[in-house]
């Protein structure tokens, strides 16, 4: 956790502009430049469904310490055109200390922008670049800014030179000449604060977005068999496993549907393969019968959902947390499974990880509740510390018995039968999604029925999940319980708070199903008042705590649906409002 | 395919399981079972080195009453199933069992995909155009005029799904036809349909005897198909669509490779991908 982070250690840039003006290929490549400069920061994409000509934005956050939240307003917005920027106004948080630069031959400035008064410049980026052999105005924004950063020029070139070095000679050329009259034209602006002053430290930093590491966690933790149907936003996850799974044994197979996906990595589990499939909240639900059919047949996998506006189609690309409710309760019949979610970016490479180990252990379904705001922002942090999970599946010992003895579902004391592969001789047995025996043998009798339903509903219940089913931090007779993308924000309000002699305690659920109640009661000990933060229209996760903990003195929710984040200000505010008598 | 390692020859006894099938009397799921059990047989696998998957239907209970591995999934969903485990465990003998609805209605997408996709499975379709464990219902495989079916009183008045067909055109490669009331020589098709490289799709008349008794007659119509299978699509489309849908034997049977994605082995180590993120 920061221990204290003010207004001075960091700088927000928005990069605005119609969809193909390269404002996301700028905002990667000054990401980088600034990650190689010592900064640490994250890049959020904003975009409108449009493939080309809609509207985009590169939401930058640069700190001198670790961060992952976006601030509660914008310094910079630099708008390549102004063409589509109204449709984002609402996402961008200026006011009278904030900078906009913008092309007066691209459109005209928004109204609502207008009306937030913050200092603004003109800057011809169009017809510059054209002035330029194969100028971009997005180079020249992205030299501008950089500018302004005070990153060196030599490390901006560096970064062009590995991402866009491939296109030839000619286009890099013109890249690193719009990037040097981008940082000529930023001497005619302003920022009106200082610009934290950043140094390279000894700690090793990486850059990956949070699907990249859902990606890596699920390598990490032994999965070889991945099955995949393009979806928004988890698309990008799959293409990350695509490429890399051969290197290391495995392989990605593309699905006709979500329900051949699920079911492919069911296959490929039956037969011993760590198998995983990731998509969104429309795939989860085609998914759910078989995800019941893995818990009742008691096969290992892990679905990761990267969220995105719902219901239905709802925002492809933009994040909310509302798949909470399907994921703990879309099963039919009483199935138990687990639901986990990453805290941060990193946490998506360590909560997938784990995913895969619980999944293995519990030869049972796990879920795992990504966020598009984790999944597809970019950031630079300190590499993330190794943890030990990995893919452990019971398998029958030499004593097995064998030949028409071995019994597949029998019922141990912990729950978790050992689990015959094919192949090995004697054990065969038919996996089956009807109720069955111990044997494996379907059956419809009811001292058979809840004999597996107590048996299903106790490997889970009496695991030992350790200590990560949740982020615990700070102290203080406030908290505030919530989860995934919400995490960063609150992470962040709670240090200002603490900064301001207010301490408050953090509780970041990783393990959403099953609750564990003693956990929290003993994370909350002492607490007065709870504040449940999310990003849901229902306050799903409010309610959910309230059905299944006892949480200690007044408990209030703050939540709204997505697309717009909960800000640390406003978390802050909320909770110095409360406290005050 | 591994060939038997065991000293003793394993009979077609020794591929049944103990479990006793829950079929009506009389049902032709029974023949298609023993026509299983002696293809393995014939073709001396490890009860271990086989799976059989299907979905949800009378013929999809065949798993259970086979003694090797086996996956009784959802329904309409073991193509993709098997899919999975075939591309995970290549060195398994990989069978695909269910009936007319779960194959080409609810799980048809898959058969279309499975057909395309030529991953070495073996598909036996038992057809018997009728859903038997709902109790009667017209499938796509039902006749339009058919008015027994209590969903659909009138008949279900659209024309019967053509599996056979819409698996050559959607790319399958090797395309037969058995009948229940011939086990051997359903056995002897599915020892050809499991030998041969690639997904291979069998249809085999296997009468419903409750719901639809009138296909005890099927015994009666079927026929060898009077010609040798072709390699030629437009010649076997031609056939197919003509045939009276009693022609028995292999219909078609292409060339084309199976689908394979190599699991391959361990190049890179996790550490040089990791490095990707350095900055």
């Amino acid at each position: 956790m920061t221990a204290s982070f003010s207004a001075s250690d960091s700088i927000s840039i928005a990069l605005a502009g119609s969809g193909g003006a390269g404002v996301m290929t700028a905002g990667s490549i000054l990401l980088d430049a600034a990650g190689q400069s010592g900064w640490y920061g994250c890049m959020t994409r904003s975009s409108g469904p449009q493939i080309r000509g809609g509207e985009a934005a590169a939401l930058l956050r640069l700190s001198r310490r670790p961060t992952e939240s976006h601030d509660d307003r914008f310094d910079v917005l630099l708008a390549i055109d102004w063409h589509n920027v109204a449709r984002f106004a609402a996402e961008l948080m200026l006011d009278g200390d904030s900078v906009v630069v913008g092309d007066p031959q691209g459109g005209t400035m928004p109204d609502a922008i207008v009306a937030l008064r913050a200092r603004h410049y003109d800057v011809e980026l169009k017809k510059i670049a054209k002035q330029m052999r194969g100028g971009r105005p997005n180079m020249l924004a992205l030299g501008m800014l950089s500018a302004l950063l005070r990153i060196p020029l030599t490390v901006v070139v560096a970064v062009l030179e590995a991402a866009i070095g491939a296109k030839g000679e000619q286009v890099l050329a013109a890249s690193v000449a719009g990037v040097q009259r981008g940082a000529e034209l930023a001497g005619a602006v302003e920022l009106g604060r200082p610009v934290p002053v950043v140094e390279r430290g000894e700690t090793r930093r990486w850059r990956l977005t949070g699907n990249e590491a859902t990606g890596l966690g699920a390598l990490r933790g032994g999965v070889r068999f991945v099955a995949a149907y393009p979806i928004t936003p988890a698309t990008d996850c799959l293409e990350w496993l695509a490429a890399r799974l051969p290197r290391v044994g495995g392989v990605l197979l593309q699905a006709e549907d979500e329900m051949a996906s699920i079911n492919q990595v069911i296959g490929a589990s039956f037969g011993g393969c760590p198998a995983l499939t990731a998509t969104s909240g429309p795939g989860l639900a085609l998914m759910m019968e078989s995800i019941g059919l893995a818990v009742a047949a008691e096969v290992p996998v892990v679905v990761v959902d990267v969220m995105r506006g719902g219901p239905s189609t709802g925002i492809p690309t933009k994040s909310e947390q509302s798949d909470l409710n399907l994921a703990v309760y879309g099963l039919h019949g009483d199935a138990p499974h687990v639901v986990v979610a990453p805290t941060s970016i990193a946490d998506c490479m360590r909560t997938t990880q784990w995913a895969v180990h619980l999944a293995e252990a519990l030869q049972t379904a796990v879920i795992v509740l990504s966020d598009q705001a984790l999944g597809q922002t970019r950031a630079v942090i300190d590499k993330p510390a190794d943890v030990a999970f990995v893919a452990k599946r019971a398998l029958p010992g030499d004593a097995e018995p064998g030949a028409g003895a071995y019994r597949r579902y029998a019922l141990t004391e912990s729950g978790i039968s050992p689990m015959a592969l094919p192949g090995m001789a004697g054990l065969q047995y038919t996996a089956d999604g009807l109720e069955h025996n111990e044997s494996g043998t379907p059956s419809s009798q009811a001292q058979d029925h809840a004999a597996q339903l107590d048996k299903r509903a106790r490997k889970v219940a009496h695991f030992n999940f350790g200590e990560s089913w949740a982020d615990v931090e700070g102290d203080g007779d406030m908290a505030i319980i919530t989860w995934g993308s919400s995490t960063g924000p609150t992470r962040e309000a709670l240090a200002r708070l603490a900064a301001e002699g207010k301490p408050t305690r953090l509780v970041a659920l990783r393990l959403l199903s099953p609750p564990q109640p003693a956990l929290l009661e003993e994370a909350l000990a002492g607490v007065r008042r709870v504040l449940v933060v999310e990003q849901s229209h229902g306050r799903q996760l409010y309610r959910y705590l309230r059905a299944h903990y006892a949480l200690p003195g007044e408990v209030r929710s703050l939540s709204r649906p997505g697309p717009l984040p909960v800000r640390p200000g406003e978390i802050r505010q909320q909770l110095t409002q409360w406290s005050q008598p | 395919m591994k060939p038997a390692e065991s000293q003793t020859p394993l009979t077609f006894r020794d591929y049944a399981s103990a479990l006793k099938p829950v079929w009506c009397p009389g049902c032709g799921d029974f023949s298609v079972l023993s026509a299983i059990t002696k293809a393995l047989a014939e073709l001396a696998l490890r009860p271990e080195e086989i799976a059989l998957v299907s979905g949800i239907g009378c013929a999809a209970r065949i798993p259970a009453y086979v003694n090797a591995y086996g996956f009784h999934g959802v329904h309409g969903r073991a193509l993709p199933l098997a899919t999975g485990l075939k591309i995970a465990r290549p060195e398994l003998t990989v069978l695909v069992t269910g009936g007319d609805g779960d194959g080409f209605s609810i799980g048809g997408n898959h058969f279309l995909h499975a057909c395309r996709r030529n991953v070495d499975l073996t598909y036996i379709v038992m057809d018997n155009q009728v859903y038997g464990m709902t109790k009667g219902q017209a499938s796509p495989t039902t006749e339009p005029d058919w008015e027994r079916g209590k969903l659909t009183p009138g008949g279900p008045q659209i024309n019967p799904f053509q599996p056979l067909v819409i698996a050559l055109a959607s790319g399958a490669n090797f395309i037969a036809r058995a009948s229940s009331s011939d086990p051997n020589g359903a056995a002897r098709l599915l020892v050809e349909a499991i030998r041969h490289p690639g997904f291979s799709f069998v249809q085999v008349l296997s009468p419903c005897v409750t719901y639809r008794p009138e296909q005890r007659h099927w015994k009666k119509l079927v026929r060898p198909a009077p010609v040798e299978a072709t390699d030629e699509p437009a010649r076997a489309a031609r056939r197919l669509l003509t045939d009276d849908s009693f022609n028995i034997g292999v219909l078609y049977r292409g060339h084309r490779k199976p689908y394979q994605l190599a699991m391959g082995s361990a190049g890179d180590n996790l550490t040089l991908i990791e490095e990707e993120f350095s900055t």
